[in-house]
């Protein structure tokens, strides 16, 4: 890259972490909050064919704002290497702080050196635990840094106010549905402060579960079983809707 | 010895020149698998006994073992090598479900298969060959399906039922004549515990119900609400009823003659 004008390595590096931020302010938000029996990811995604939330792993999921594109990349990368480290050693020798290791590393040289441009996504690497002090959040922002999060996190669009609004009313041990009507009313509140209604086919939810009796806790939430969380009033029809579920 | 040393070293009891041994190719698989479809879904099953030449390895072998959610594989051949073959194929479908978002068809899986045992012929030829036998059901189709493999991995869809291994041909016998079309989820697996019998009855390499050790067939199930291994339990008690009636009629159900 030609630069006619000295620009010093502070203003460059300034400069990259501006642009990936605005990137990834740019997209929608996502929130992943921890509950009672494990971890819920919830965004704005009307379309059904690109998902911010996948499976990693056992019980390792992950989320992504941002550039769809780069984090899908990202996201197939963190999928073989969960597949070949079960492979190689033991299912158990996966976890979401090698993960996250990894994604740090790579999205570290992404942004300092390598490439022309920095990659403008966000991540979440959430592993759930057999007991709530054995769930872990860790959030990945552009420039290759961890961060260690617990009870609840926002990424993307305007994150800041509604991790706000979520670290006020967040409370360990909600159920499924609280924790999704808690996430849905933090992502309703627009920048201005203005509610407005997501409806259920716009969302985007999923879980790690760790209650559920395979080995993959990954689950996605979708049709009649989202909108009966959505309708519930909180505790009562939690046990039906996990009932119905399996 | 050091005069037949000088002048005929090949007389030497460690220098014989042994002739050349055929593969283990020509010896079936010391094992038998066998699988039903049902109205709804399909059954597969395997015997737990693994030996080496005349000598019992083990009693307990496990050789069904699930695929993924929909679909199961049974082996039949070397052990180890046999084992190592269908963790793969259980990673390379989880890998591919994860990555893409949506399972594999069952015919894609089948045709994975297919390639692996393929890839694995030079060393059959050398006598550790893998032979499996993949069923699975079709969420597209909405039934059972079951797939034969050859040592070269060639793939034929079998219809009704099928077995593979040493024992295939006595359980197979067993099954043409106990076979319905209309059988029920209980009926199939009754099916494949009765045709288990009936080939380690007649072959040697292929193990009955241990009673006394509790060591049962390994019986699967798989239907549209995915992948099932019946329980010890379930197991021996399938297997204890056959057996109190095999007191009576040792070689089992009688057929009419037309």
């Amino acid at each position: 890259m030609s630069t006619p004008f000295y620009v010093s390595p502070q203003q460059a590096m300034a400069d990259r972490a501006e642009y990936a931020r605005k990137g990834i302010a740019r997209g929608r938000s996502l929130v992943v909050l921890q509950y009672a029996d494990g971890i819920v990811f919830v965004g704005e995604n009307p379309s059904r064919a690109l998902h911010k939330f996948s499976e990693i792993y056992d019980r390792i999921g992950f989320a992504a704002a941002g550039k769809y594109n780069e984090y899908e990349n990202l996201r197939i990368g963190g999928v073989r290497y969960a597949d070949m480290r079960g492979y190689t050693y033991d299912r158990a020798d996966v976890t979401a702080r090698g993960l996250a290791n990894v994604y740090a590393q790579t999205l570290g040289t992404i942004f300092s050196s390598a490439a022309e441009k920095p990659y403008e996504v966000e991540l979440v690497v959430a592993e759930v635990g057999e007991t709530p002090d054995g769930d872990q959040i860790y959030r990945l922002p552009h420039d290759g840094s961890i961060v260690d999060e617990h009870g609840s996190v926002a990424v993307g669009g305007n994150a800041e106010q509604i991790s706000s609004y979520l670290d006020q009313r967040h409370q360990d041990g909600f159920s499924l549905a609280e924790a999704l009507k808690l996430a849905v009313q933090a992502l309703s509140r627009d920048t201005n402060g203005t509610e407005r209604e997501i409806p259920a086919e716009r969302l985007e939810v999923a879980v790690l579960d760790r209650t559920r009796p395979q080995k993959r806790k990954f689950k996605r939430i979708v049709g009649r079983q989202l909108g009966r969380l959505l309708e519930a009033d909180g505790a009562t029809t939690e046990a039906e809707s996990a009932a119905e579920e399996e | 010895m050091d005069f037949l040393s000088d002048h005929q070293p090949e007389m030497l009891p460690g220098k014989r020149q042994l002739p050349p041994t055929q593969g283990a190719i020509e010896a079936p698989h010391g094992t038998t698998i066998v699988a039903v479809t049902f109205p709804g879904g399909v059954v597969l099953a395997g015997d737990r006994r693994a030996t080496m030449g005349n000598v019992i390895a083990q009693r307990d072998i496990e050789k069904v073992f699930p695929a993924d959610e929909y679909s199961a594989v049974g082996i039949a051949g070397t052990a180890g090598l046999a084992v190592e073959m269908v963790k793969l194929f259980q990673l390379e479908l989880e890998h591919f479900e994860k990555v893409e978002g949506a399972q594999l068809s069952l015919e894609g899986k089948a045709n994975r298969l297919s390639t692996m045992i393929r890839s694995n012929l030079g060393m059959a030829m050398q006598g550790l060959a893998v032979v499996p036998l993949f069923a699975g059901f079709d969420v597209d189709r909405g039934k059972g399906r079951i797939f034969s493999y050859d040592v070269t991995g060639g793939r034929s869809e079998e219809q009704g039922y099928a077995a593979t291994g040493s024992g295939s041909i006595f359980a197979r016998g067993a099954m043409k004549k106990l076979y319905r079309r209309d059988l029920t989820e209980a009926d199939a697996t009754t099916l494949v515990i009765q045709a288990l019998y009936d080939a380690a009855d007649d072959d040697s390499a292929t193990g009955g119900p241990d009673v006394a050790r509790r060591i049962y067939p390994i019986v699967t199930v798989i239907t549209e609400d995915g992948f099932r291994r019946l329980t010890d339990e379930e197991g021996a008690e399938i297997a204890r009823s056959i057996l109190e009636r095999r007191l009576e009629q040792p070689d089992g159900p009688r057929a009419a003659l037309l």
